[in-house]
């Protein structure tokens, strides 16, 4: 009977979270959506502290308030300070403690049988399931620490290559998968305890090592395959536990992030071989040192210039990029965007998929500076509308405008889908310098007629077109 | 539970997953990230059983046990919050 509740239960919360991720679909449902959420996780809570019941001292339940309490103000803390252009560092983060509370759990199991296993006896097949949870947790753990060192700047962007590597990454991983069969051969023999924690310590030194050379371009598919690798370690500990909220949870949040790295791949043209071998697209800075001779002439215009060409508009489409969020240039924008509404320009937002530094992160930037989530479009539905627009408005964005990917085969940017707006009437590109994006690549539509760059800090830019359209 | 059991559950969790994510709309991606997140940190639930088990004595299990805990209501709470933050962002044209 009690076991049947406690099923049920389990069931129910993995049910919720189902909901909750549903609930997404839309803005409109998705803060009921995070309600399921938040409700299936104290049902699973609850359960679990009423399943573990009888005979219970009640120092373990002060320590566990205890470490709720901490962990739960610490992160509530995180949420309400943390700024939304640093939301990509947070995620991170807060991957890799899901990773290493899965290296804990897997730990305390292994050390603790009788809790966790019937009869207290670690068998092959929970060993195995065990393991894999422990390995996979460790890489998230490391390889997102790695990841938020990118993003926060701790660590230099670029790739960090050197030879042999792909070589080092395959002898360890094939090594763990040979320590998990001789763990698993014999769970319960303590000679094979020190293959146990050899599986953390390469574990941990594989994440590293993996993120490692991968460049600060690539940022988004790491953040979103390291937020599937955590669902799957949590699937392996759910296995060992045999805890179906677990194992739905870790099955929905693992495929969750593999269709996010689809998507961001698929938004670079990238296979997710090339973005794990590594080695492409550094700090943009260092990629624009290397690169970019001025070729042929650039028409620069002014603030006055742009408000002219935008104010006489009918149609504006504005094509934000993470230039936008570095020069904080949001706030400006979306006033800019109201005082050209107010004159009967029709302004609508393109996002490019792999714009800013994680899936959708340029959509949070927009909304925080209270654009209405119905003028932002993303790239398949606005793409034929540069063709009728008067005029496009490139703000810190680059690579994702840039032609030669539909026209140059030998580009490294080339079959990416980029935004087309070049079939806009006028381009506008606000743009710190002439320097070249990420990847290196020079962007002709700089030199073209139609085009006008306006240099300098996109925010003061935007600022000083909203002084003059406002004196128009 | 029989492994068949949990593996048949892994499974169709698998499909599930792909057809609520393929229908989540892309500017709710960054959402969507915080929130698995969150629920990811169910596996809060393991790091309860090693906690409590050891009935008041502090060994290495209960330990890692309450590490564990800690570590996944930092996200649990972060995660669900900053979700929350976010979708109070998304607002319709007035």
């Amino acid at each position: 009977m009690n076991t049947t509740i406690i099923g049920f239960a389990y069931l129910l919360s993995g049910v919720l979270f189902i909901l909750a991720l549903k609930g997404l679909s839309s803005p409109v449902s998705a803060r009921k959506g995070n309600t399921y959420g938040m409700l299936g996780m104290a049902i699973a809570v609850a359960t679990t502290l009423y399943g573990a019941g009888s005979g219970l001292e009640l120092s373990s339940y002060t320590n566990i308030i205890i470490a709720v309490a901490v962990g739960g103000i610490f992160g509530s803390i995180l949420a309400r300070k943390i700024s939304m252009t640093a939301l990509p560092q947070l995620v991170a983060a807060f991957h890799s403690l899901v990773g290493l509370a899965a290296v804990f759990v897997a730990i305390g199991a292994y050390k603790n049988p009788a809790a966790f296993f019937d009869g207290g006896i670690i068998t092959t097949g929970s060993m195995i399931e065990m393991s894999l949870g422990l390995a996979i947790g460790a890489i998230t753990f490391s390889g997102s620490v790695i990841a938020f060192a990118k993003l926060q700047g701790l660590v230099s962007g670029n790739p960090l290559v050197f030879k042999g590597q792909h070589l080092i990454n395959l002898v360890i991983f094939l090594s763990i998968l040979a320590l998990i069969y001789m763990t698993a051969l014999s769970p319960m023999d303590a000679a094979t305890e020190q293959y146990f924690w050899a599986i953390v310590g390469l574990s941990f030194f594989i994440g590293f090592l993996v993120v490692l050379p991968i460049g600060g371009a690539d940022m988004p598919v790491v953040v979103s395959m390291l937020n599937s690798y955590s669902g799957w370690a949590a699937c392996g500990i759910g296995f060992t536990l045999q805890n179906t909220a677990l194992i739905i949870t870790g099955a929905l949040v693992g495929s969750s992030g593999a269709i996010l790295s689809y998507i961001m791949c698929k938004g670079m043209n990238r296979s997710i071989v090339s973005v794990l071998l590594g080695g492409f697209g550094g700090d943009s800075d260092a990629a624009a040192a290397a690169a970019s001779q001025p070729k042929g002439n650039v028409k620069q215009g002014s603030a006055d210039d742009a408000s002219f060409i935008m104010g006489n508009a009918q149609k504006v489409i504005i094509v934000p990029g993470y230039g936008m969020a570095v020069s904080q240039a949001q706030h400006a924008l979306r006033e800019m965007c109201d005082i050209l509404k107010s004159k009967g320009v029709e302004v609508r937002y393109a996002i490019h998929p792999v714009a800013g530094r994680m899936p959708g992160h340029m959509n949070v930037l927009l909304a925080e500076a209270n654009v209405p989530y119905d003028e932002v479009f993303e790239l398949e539905e606005i793409n034929h509308e540069f063709a009728t627009a008067d005029v496009a408005f490139v703000i810190g964005a680059n690579d994702v405008t840039n032609p030669l990917a539909k026209t140059d085969p030998q580009s490294p940017i080339y079959g990416m889908p980029i935004l087309d707006v070049e079939k806009a009437a006028t381009t506008l590109f606000l743009k710190r310098s002439m320097a070249s994006g990420y990847a290196g690549v020079d962007n002709d539509l700089f030199f073209r007629d139609k085009t006008m760059m306006l240099l300098g800090d996109a925010k003061k830019t935007t600022e000083e077109i909203v002084q003059a359209l406002n004196l128009s | 539970m029989d492994f068949l059991s949990l593996f048949s559950i892994f499974v169709l969790s698998v499909f599930v997953g792909f057809y609520v994510v393929w229908g989540v709309t892309p500017a709710l991606h960054s959402p969507l990230l915080a929130v698995t997140n969150a629920i990811s940190s169910v596996i809060i639930v393991g790091g309860l059983i090693a906690a409590v088990a050891s009935k008041g004595i502090i060994d290495l299990s209960s330990t890692m046990g309450l590490i564990a805990v800690l570590l996944a209501s930092v996200n649990i709470f972060g995660g669900f919050m900053v979700a929350q933050r976010m979708l109070a962002m998304f607002k319709k044209k007035k």
